[in-house]
């Protein structure tokens, strides 16, 4: 990651700034508006990368963005309802869309162009061209072009379905109807014939076709409703603005004309810069003003805007970028073992060609006449000689004759099965039930197909805590009101019961006995009650219910004391100041209609659903005002003003206008922010019992909001409305003006209270942490949170416990940072040095928790070593209060000093740098969109998937890849070597007795099926003994499956077996009438066979497949060989039928099988009995293990891993 | 896009359970435990020592009686390539030799030749196999060169050095001063006289050029009859090889003498490769060889050595299997 992309993530999420980045960030935007062109800083450096770092804080910056001169050179004119003129100088792209890569014409240039990207294959390439010089021609032209035309071939069959895929979707979509405006008349069109320029109507429930700037919708203040699930996943409405220029305007009747000067195309789809000239007047447009394609309009009538980006200049169609690419750690280090076979297979080349040099040298007076070489040719009048280059050529023809010969050496195969393996895996990763997300009906999704083997070796996890760890699920909990407490409802078992029936709709609340709701009522003093508002003959209700304590209830309903008058604002302040849009939705009973609060932030929701249980239910909301439900009375407030929330004040606010005429602002912000607003004057001792509340309540790991209101008198009102008038339409700075005035506002606040807000920790969660932490990997988690709620969330899943030591750095300046680090420091030196991994008998565990401003100080400074001295000591680490960017930090504060490989997991935008720093990266596809999902590498419903993902999957994954390389370096060098010895009996000539085809055939399909099917399907340990022993993980953490040792011993091993392979038929056909062919055909079935056994020795599993994979190979072989002795046309015809009618063919036969592979089973039974492998021993437990706890182990995890769906 | 077409249906997407993507077929699980490792590696050396015995004395049982000749066969002089080369000389040589065993029909007279590599490179391509089927394909000599075409032009059938350097030393033996009579009819495999030498192709041009590689062929005869050619084409897959000569239909008593009359005409003088004439009976593993007998042996052996090695760790090393507390993170960490 570079560093400019850091300072863009930096810039878009501005709920966490960062003081020293934000400097730079200064900087370079003080050095743009130095110059006259005053280029979007942000977007325009953001490169193709820019859209993953995108935060739902960008919106509210781009809103406030300032009015800024676009340059023409960089602007893009759009004549509105003039597509003619629009498209005149400058040829806009089109509206129709085009996924597919290929048409039928350029397929197989672009398709091969493509496929030759990879290294492997122009490696193939270059021997099959080598191999079509008539000097060099070792096989004949059809047996080396083979394996590279099959490989072209499949993967050209599998890229022309997918496309094939594309262009039909493409069609459909492209044929799509909308309605344009076309000669002052809304006609439909096809939405591949949209122009830019053009005027567009969408009506309700309708998917945008192109991306439009609004001009006018239904709404009279202008207001649209969008929903952008196709495009980021949230599935919460979205408002957009027309603007109030043109919104006024009839645009079926009066021909509106106008010009938008818009910045180019690109793939920020939080940002927009724009100009519009109309009647002229100079509008700025933002992001709120334009509607993007994919997204569908929803609660608003219609819609009408002018087209300005269409088809692949669309901001939906510039994000469908597929998956980052990684390479996974098995396949770097497996190019070291690469190198070597290069350097082997060089080295085999130029002992050849030395020896043959040497030979031509000995024989040169003999050269001319020997019968078997012949080199003078005399079928011409001058005696010349035939296809001899002099000595030095022909020692270098043979060198490349040897390269060709012993291609294979570099198991280029081998990246084909792995690709083809990798695809099984995620088959089996995809549809494992286990990590199927009932709740969000969400499969696990594989979208990096190249590291699925680096889930096996996972040493640190990266957790977001929200949405990660927690359900993200906002509840309201408890308040604290005019400095009383109500929070009644106690923890425990019932607690979480009542969460679960809280969550359902109302039509399952009403089927709960009423046994159930005594027992609910007893226990917890407080009960959920479905208010229900009566206008007419309707019934509203909302949709989520909250649990209700009763005795707030009732003071909410004594509107005439002083608590009440207190309540009443509260609540009132709760259902008002927010932005979060009511949407009716019809229910079956035709009198009964659901309120779906619709917002973007959880939290809103979860405090506007609280307040209508109370009784303040909001029912409407409008641009210009909102009505609330006052316990059956229905009220309509004027909304004001309304300053959002933005990351600096840290606190929204809303200006009502009550229906007794009084004005208030309502704000409502994070606890810092507030208490420095809130007049401390007024109520000293509510305010001390508050933040008293508070502090218990972030203990709990509930997320506090504080609620101030004041009262305006007219003139305050008059000067604020002034000011705000002139911040909303500067054309320069407008979003500091903007802040500016609301800081006027809010101010000498009086405090109503706080609200407590309760994120669930997800199922399981607890036991998947204990899990991971028994497999060796170290949890770490990385919150945006206060510390109490960090370290409260920690205690409850189990991350922190009491056992463990505390370190806690909370600085303000570097040198305390440094302090506190060097003491942090030598209090983990002064404890034993206990071995971490969970063991038990370890007293002594650390718990570092640092802080984000800590973080500041300490990362990019050289305190960066300190604090992974200290949290490389420490068994947890949870980081609070961190910006997305120092997530991405931390994890390369890991990834840059160690080997270990590290997992990010989360959810949120916030989280992406993370994803996208880590080795692997995990994307919860759950409430905050799907921006993590599209930047991570695997997908999955919930955090808990990561045990069996990572656990079962990982393992397997990992043992298996890491066979499968090895045994196809052997696989491939020990045909290699066998060719190789060969060749020091031909006068070192490059024959072979093995016939070119089977030559080619070995790799491809006399032993390729197997070690693909083994590679996918065997599994060392099944998932029960690898869930209940978390520490089998360990294995691929210590690389035990593929490592240097192994890979030596693996040749060693392969050196053995060639000598036995080659010399057995050699030295028992020595000096016999043998001819070439068939022992040619010896050797191969030998080299088959023994492969082949070598692998069923290998196999923990035997499945159906596997029996017919390995025998089926080794049939397919005789087969083919039969069949190419079969031809007439090729010199070994029938040698085959010679050879295997004899006794010796079969005693050699076995007697390679036997000889070759002996040593390798002694040593195998060695290491297996007294290498006390755990895989091993855990293996055994499997087979011969207790079966009574074996059962009992089933159930136990059960209960942890299969928990009751709802 | 593609990837989301789904998400908007509301059908569960819950993968339709099976125990094949459950991973949960039933499978076989071989553990190799003590008693199978030493099952199996008795059962290799009780199956691999008998045989190795039997190839022992089956190897023991050929009768062979090797005689190089080329060194003898020629006048002792430094123009051994001179010559041989020269087609006027008397290359006719008498060599005799003593039956060690009897040896029982059917005896097989072969040809060895050492350090000649008929599976080099340049010999093994240099032939064309269509030529030999296809009256119509005599002029595909592309491969052949340089003995594909005649100076003129003329296709050589059967063309290319291996042809070319045809074997032409002639036996006749005899016994006890009566000739023995080698048969040479089926010396050829049937396949090659059937299916790749052609009744209707004839030599042409056959060893006409400058350079006389070795024997000539009859241009009466059809490819099909001339089985020496189709032996010699049978390329050896070693630089040391035999080549049946012929077989002698009657048995051979011990300390017969036999005198051999040879016409010593192919030249391994310029290479100092070596001419033996092989008298020999076969078996089952083909002529005398003790390898096989031997490694059968010594692989046998091997595995019950270890057999017994693994047998003694057993007992005195034993390892329940499958016992949990082996485990690493179950054993003493005091202990590691």
């Amino acid at each position: 990651m570079d560093y400019h992309s850091q300072i863009d993530i930096n810039e878009n999420s501005p709920q966490f700034p960062d003081p020293i980045r934000s400097s730079s960030t200064h900087s370079i935007q003080s050095k743009t508006t130095g110059g006259h062109s005053l280029r979007e800083v942000s977007f325009s450096e953001l490169g193709p990368t820019s859209v993953r770092h995108g935060s739902r804080g960008a919106e509210s910056e781009g809103f406030s963005a300032s009015y800024k001169e676009i340059h023409d050179d960089d602007a893009r004119l759009i004549y509105i309802n003039d597509p003619d003129k629009t498209n005149d100088k400058f040829e806009f792209a089109g509206n129709s869309i085009r996924t597919g890569k290929y048409s039928v014409l350029t397929f197989l240039p672009r398709n091969l162009f493509e496929q030759f990207h990879r290294v492997a294959y122009i490696y193939f390439l270059v021997i099959a061209i080598l191999n079509q010089l008539p000097q060099l021609a070792v096989f004949g032209r059809g047996a080396s072009i083979m394996p590279l035309a099959f490989v072209l071939l499949v993967t050209a069959v599998k890229d022309a379905y997918e496309d094939y895929r594309r262009h039909r979707s493409d069609k459909i979509e492209n044929s799509r109807l909308a309605w344009v405006l076309v000669d002052e008349s809304f006609q439909q069109v096809r939405w591949k014939d949209i122009r830019v320029g053009e005027i567009i109507r969408v009506c309700a429930d309708e998917t945008l076709p192109c991306d439009m700037v609004l001009l006018s919708t239904s709404d009279s203040t202008g207001v649209a409703y969008v929903q952008t699930t196709n495009l980021d996943g949230e599935s919460n409405l979205k408002t957009r603005y027309a603007k109030q220029e043109t919104q006024m305007k009839n645009l079926e009747n009066e021909r509106i004309s106008g010009l938008i000067k818009s910045e180019k195309p690109n793939r920020n789809i939080y940002g927009f810069q724009a100009n519009m000239e109309v009647d002229g007047k100079h509008i700025s447009l933002g992001p709120s003003n334009i509607i993007l394609r994919g997204c569908e309009l929803k609660n608003t009538e219609w819609t009408i805007g002018v087209a300005v980006f269409a088809g692949r200049e669309t901001k939906a169609m510039l994000n469908n970028s597929g998956a980052p690419s990684k390479r996974s750690r098995l396949e770097t280090s497996m190019n070291r073992e690469i190198i070597f076979l290069s350097i082997f297979l060089c080295a085999l080349c130029a002992i050849v060609s030395v020896l043959h040099g040497i030979w031509l040298r000995r024989h040169k007076g003999e050269l001319d006449l020997m019968q078997f070489y012949r080199k003078i040719d005399y079928s011409e009048a001058e005696e010349a000689d035939y296809n001899y280059y002099g000595w030095g050529m022909e020692v270098f023809f043979v060198f490349l004759m040897s390269v060709i010969v012993f291609q294979i050496m570099i198991p280029i195969s081998l990246y084909i099965s792995m690709e083809l393996v990798r695809v099984g895996q995620a088959f089996f990763m995809i549809r494992d039930n286990m990590m199927y997300d009932e709740a969000s009906s969400s499969r696990f999704q594989c979208r990096a197909l190249n590291i699925n083997e680096d889930l096996g070796q996972i040493k640190y996890v990266f957790s977001d805590k929200t949405g990660t760890l927690t359900e993200n699920k906002m509840e309201f909990q408890c308040a604290c009101i005019g400095g009383i407490d109500y929070s009644s409802v106690k923890g425990g078992v019932e607690d979480s019961q009542i969460g679960n029936l809280g969550r359902d709709t109302a039509t399952a609340i009403s089927l709960i006995s009423s046994s159930h709701k005594l027992k609910v009522v007893s226990t917890c003093k407080s009960i959920i009650i479905s208010y229900l508002v009566t206008g007419g003959e309707q019934v509203l209700r909302p949709k989520m219910k909250v649990k209700v304590d009763p005795e707030l209830l009732n003071t909410s309903k004594r509107k005439h004391t002083n608590e009440g008058r207190h309540v009443h604002d509260f609540f009132l302040a709760l259902a008002a100041c927010n932005t979060i849009v009511p949407l009716t939705i019809e229910t079956p009973d035709p009198a009964v209609k659901l309120i779906d609060y619709q917002g973007e932030s959880p939290d809103e929701q979860a405090l506007v659903y609280a307040a209508a249980a109370y009784g303040f239910m909001l029912v409407e909301r409008t641009s210009g005002h909102i009505v609330i439900d006052v316990q059956g009375e229905r009220q309509r407030f004027n909304v004001l003003g309304l300053h959002e929330f933005d990351s600096d004040r840290k606190r929204m606010s809303v200006i009502l206008g009550c229906p007794d005429k009084a004005i208030k602002v309502f704000v409502k912000g994070a606890d810092t922010s507030m208490f420095s607003v809130i007049d401390r004057s007024q109520n000293l001792n509510v305010l001390k019992a508050t933040e008293t509340h508070i502090q218990t309540y972030s203990s709990k790991g509930l997320r506090t909001l504080v609620i101030g209101v004041r009262e305006l008198s007219s003139l305050e009102f008059e000067q604020w409305q002034s000011s705000y008038e002139v911040a909303s339409t500067a054309l320069m700075g407008r979003a500091s003006l903007l802040r500016k005035v609301a800081n006027n506002i809010e101010h000498h606040l009086g405090i109503l209270g706080a609200s407590a807000i309760e994120d669930k920790l997800q199922q399981g969660v607890p036991e998947a942490i204990e899990s991971l932490r028994t497999a060796g990997i170290k949890v770490w988690v990385l919150t945006g949170d206060k510390q109490e709620t960090a370290i409260s969330i920690g205690y409850s899943s189990k991350l922190l416990t009491s056992k463990m030591t505390q370190i806690v750095i909370n600085n303000n300046s570097h040198e305390s940072c440094r302090k506190s680090l060097i003491e942090a420091l030598v209090v983990s030196k002064k404890l034993p040095d206990a071995p971490s991994g969970g063991s038990k008998n370890c007293k002594h565990q650390l718990g570092l928790i640092i802080d984000g401003t800590s973080l500041v100080y300490i990362l990019d400074s050289e305190l960066e070593e300190q604090l992974f001295e200290l949290a490389s000591k420490c068994d947890v680490v949870l980081c609070c209060r961190v910006a997305p960017l120092q997530k991405a930090g931390i994890v390369a504060l890991i990834k840059s000093r160690t080997d270990d490989m590290t997992l990010a997991i989360g959810d949120g935008a916030n989280d992406v740098s993370m994803i996208q720093m880590a080795d692997v990266g995990i994307g919860i596809s759950g409430q905050e969109g799907r921006q993590a999902v599209m930047a991570s590498d695997f997908a999955m419903g919930q955090f808990r998937f990561l045990v069996p993902l990572l656990l079962v999957h990982g393992h397997w994954n990992y043992n298996r890849m890491s066979y499968m390389i090895l045994y196809n370096f052997y696989r491939n060098a020990v045909f290699v070597l066998l060719l190789f010895w060969y060749v020091l009996f031909t006068s070192y000539t490059l024959t072979t007795a093995i016939t070119d085809w089977s030559s080619v055939l070995y790799s491809v399909l006399y032993t390729s099926v197997p070690t693909i099917i083994v590679g996918v399907l065997d599994k060392d340990l099944s998932r029960t003994s690898l869930l209940k022993h978390s520490q089998l993980y360990g294995a691929g953490q210590r690389q035990e499956s593929y490592n240097g040792k192994l890979f030596w011993v693996t040749m060693l091993d392969m050196l053995w077996q060639s000598v036995a392979v080659f010399f057995v038929p050699l030295l028992a056909y020595w000096g016999s009438n043998v001819d070439g062919s068939s022992l040619g055909d010896l050797w191969a079935l030998g080299v088959v066979v023994m492969v082949n056994i070598h692998l069923a020795m290998d196999v923990t599993r035997w499945y159906w497949i596997t029996h017919a994979a390995i025998w089926g190979s080794i049939i397919a072989t005789f087969i083919c060989v039969i069949a190419i002795d079969m031809l007439p046309f090729l010199p070994g015809y029938w040698a085959f039928f010679h050879i295997v009618k004899t006794e010796l063919f079969w005693v050699c036969l076995s007697l390679i099988t036997i000889g070759a592979l002996l040593p390798r089973f002694a040593v195998k039974v060695f290491v297996q009995y007294f290498g006390h492998n755990d895989i091993q021993i855990a293996r055994e437990a499997e087979k011969f293990g207790n079966s009574r706890r074996y059962t009992q182990t089933q159930i136990e995890m059960h209960q942890i891993f299969d928990l009751p769906q709802r | 896009m593609s990837s989301d077409d789904g998400s908007s249906k509301k059908v569960s997407k819950k993968p339709r359970y099976s125990r094949f993507t459950q991973q949960e077929l039933p499978a076989c699980k071989p553990i190799l435990t003590p008693a199978l490792v030493i099952g199996i590696l008795m059962c290799l050396g009780i199956i691999f020592i008998p045989i190795g015995l039997l190839a022992l004395s089956a190897s023991e049982n050929v009768v062979e009686v090797v005689d190089r000749y080329d060194d003898v066969c020629i006048p002792s002089t430094d123009q051994k390539v001179g010559f041989i080369k020269d087609p006027a000389t008397n290359k006719t040589c008498i060599r005799t030799f003593t039956i060690p065993k009897k040896m029982r029909k059917p005896v097989y007279v072969y040809y060895q030749l050492d350090n000649f590599y008929q599976n080099h490179r340049r010999y093994v391509k240099s032939r064309s196999d269509r030529q030999l089927w296809n009256p119509k394909a005599e002029y595909s000599t592309s491969l052949c060169d340089p003995e594909g075409q005649t100076g003129d032009g003329k296709p050589i059938v059967p063309c290319g050095l291996i042809a070319w350097s045809l074997f032409n030393d002639t036996y006749s033996l005899s016994k006890n001063d009566a000739a023995l009579q080698i048969n040479k009819k089926d010396i050829a495999w049937r396949s090659d006289r059937t299916h790749k030498f052609s009744p209707n192709v004839y030599p042409k041009n056959f060893q006409n050029g400058t350079l006389i590689g070795g024997g000539k062929l009859d241009e009466n005869i059809p490819l099909s009859q001339q089985e020496d050619l189709m032996v010699w084409m049978r390329t050896s897959a070693l630089p040391t090889f035999r080549k049946l000569y012929g077989k002698i239909e009657t048995d051979l008593e011990a300390n017969e003498k036999i005198t051999v009359t040879i016409q010593n005409n192919y030249n391994t003088y310029s290479f100092n490769g070596k001419k033996k004439l092989v008298i020999s009976t076969a078996t089952w593993i083909g002529g005398k060889n003790d390898f096989i007998g031997k490694m059968y042996m010594a692989v046998g052996g091997t595995s019950i050595v270890l057999g017994v090695i693994f047998s003694l760790l057993y007992v005195f090393k034993p390892r329940p299997l499958g016992d949990p507390s082996y485990l690493s993170w179950n054993k003493n960490p005091a202990l590691d």
